[in-house]
């Protein structure tokens, strides 16, 4: 027999004979070493399927193309900033090791890099969320909330080193000045800023679980200055979406950037396309309530003028029957009784003035042909108890020996009373 | 009264000036209104023209517990 011609039936397995034999975990091994030393950092491009959430956290799922497939999978997924989500049909462009597990006798790629293909990442992720919550019905219109007319205290989220902060207090300088801000600072941009946005709007709440009434934050800005999509990015961070959705405050998103429509845009109560005009949207312009005020006074003086106008037509209705039905005696008496009511409206009337005679200003420029005063000027008199101001209407609250003050139409007169006659 | 918040006041005085235009009331119910009305108009005048807006940090303490920090506008950074 020529040496080095295979022997088949010499010898038995293993036994040398020029023959190198591998046990199955040897040659496991030894692929394991060759694939893993080969393939130790690798861009993949593929499109993705089979995903598989694995309860571990971990997601599996193939990276494939037309002729082949490629097992892969991303571990600890919760623990990765990825900001769209992997989902089957995905192409995708993944960076990692193959790596290889004896037990099964495959291979996998380890991926510790994933990025969309083709429209940016940012986009993508952008469109999936988007699409997520507004399934979750986070944008839906009927769930938006009214602004409170005039907050004694508004919330602000945003850094504090920003344009916007600044560009807010400005704006309420130039509005109605009685007002509160509870600043709580967050970084808006950068790497866990929409972490920081979420968990200062999340504060704000519960910090308005204690707070007492007048200490409550009643609207929430949440915002920042302008600038390039992905500076603005935390605003479109789900955790951000979640926080406004989750706020019991209303919330005005104020992110500084008006092509551009964020996630926290969307979810916010109201939108406003800068933080100044959230600040203008929360709080009225003075004059603007100063018009509402200067309405509400010349309201208080019509209807002053119409309630006296009201009993004045009574009187006149009731001396008119008195006069058809009455004889003259009971007549006169009645009227003495009409201009006794007449001149105790007048009197009540008058010691309002005199009482509130500043604040009265204004209605009694209105009221003027109905002040007491001129009143007075016809002869009538106003007689107070001289001790505290009450009005003496009738005889009995007097009794003789009292002083009395009485009001005439030029200066006042004491008085000590001689006679009480109680019957007229 | 003073403690009454702006936008309270305001309210109030609406309801007032409703009511006094309602017309149904005694005149001294009128005339106490009235009265209160003007108090409250003069109180929102004086609040709309004089009043200053004060910012406060939201912080948390050592404790965990939130706390207000006055904040003094001209310190914010630039």
């Amino acid at each position: 027999m020529p040496q080095g011609s295979p022997d088949l039936f010499a010898g038995k397995p293993g036994s040398g004979n020029g023959r190198q034999v591998l046990t199955v975990s040897e040659i496991t091994r030894d692929i394991k070493a060759i694939l893993e030393s080969a393939f130790s950092d690798v861009w993949v491009e593929g499109e993705v399927s089979n995903v598989n959430n694995h309860p571990s956290g971990h997601l599996y799922f193939s990276l494939k193309d037309k002729d082949a497939v490629l097992p892969a999978v991303i571990f600890s997924l919760g623990d990765r900033d990825i900001k769209f989500k992997i989902e089957n049909g995905l192409k995708a462009v993944c960076f990692g090791r193959i790596n290889v597990y004896p037990p099964h006798g495959n291979y996998k790629l380890l991926v510790e890099k994933i990025e969309p293909r083709g429209a940016g990442a940012l986009q993508l992720a952008l469109e999936q969320l988007k699409k997520k919550l507004e399934k979750e019905g986070f944008f839906a219109p009927e769930r938006k909330r009214p602004l409170p007319y005039l907050p004694s205290r508004i919330g602000i989220v945003t850094a504090l080193s920003g344009a916007a902060i600044k560009d807010i207090l400005k704006v309420l300088d130039r509005r109605f000045g009685d007002i509160r801000v509870v600043i709580n600072p967050a970084r808006v941009q950068g790497e866990g800023a929409g972490k920081e946005i979420a968990q200062a709007i999340e504060d704000l709440n519960i910090f308005n679980e204690k707070a007492t009434a007048t200490e409550r934050v009643e609207v929430l800005i949440v915002g920042r200055g302008g600038g390039s999509i992905e500076d603005l990015w935390a605003f479109n961070e789900e955790v951000v979406a979640r926080a406004i959705y989750n706020s019991k405050i209303p919330v005005i998103s104020a992110v500084g950037h008006e092509r551009d429509v964020t996630v926290a845009d969307l979810v916010a109560d109201v939108r406003a396309p800068t933080p100044s005009v959230a600040a203008e949207l929360v709080v009225p312009e003075k004059e603007a309530l100063r018009q509402e005020l200067a309405d509400f006074n010349q309201g208080l003086a019509i209807a002053v003028r119409h309630i006296v106008d009201l009993l004045r037509r009574e009187l006149e209705s009731g001396i008119k029957k008195l006069s058809l039905v009455n004889p003259v005696a009971l007549l006169d008496q009645n009227q003495l009784k009409i201009a006794d009511l007449a001149r105790q409206i007048v009197v009540r009337i008058g010691h309002c003035y005199k009482l509130k005679e500043a604040e009265l200003r204004s209605a009694a420029e209105k009221l003027s042909s109905l002040s007491p005063l001129n009143i007075l000027g016809r002869g009538y008199s106003i007689t107070f108890s001289a001790d505290g101001g009450a009005v003496i209407k009738e005889a009995e609250m007097v009794e003789r020996g009292d002083k009395i003050m009485t009001r005439l139409h030029k200066g006042t007169v004491i008085s000590r009373v001689e006679e009480v006659r109680k019957n007229g | 009264m003073a403690e009454i918040k702006f936008e309270e006041a305001l309210k109030k005085l609406e309801r007032i000036v409703e009511d006094l235009e309602q017309g149904d009331l005694s005149l001294d119910e009128a005339l106490k209104k009235y009265q209160e009305g003007i108090e409250l108009s003069r109180l929102c005048s004086q609040r709309l023209e004089g009043a200053r807006k004060k910012i406060d940090l939201l912080s948390k303490n050592k404790k965990g517990e939130f706390e207000l920090k006055s904040l003094d506008e001209g310190k914010l950074e630039d």
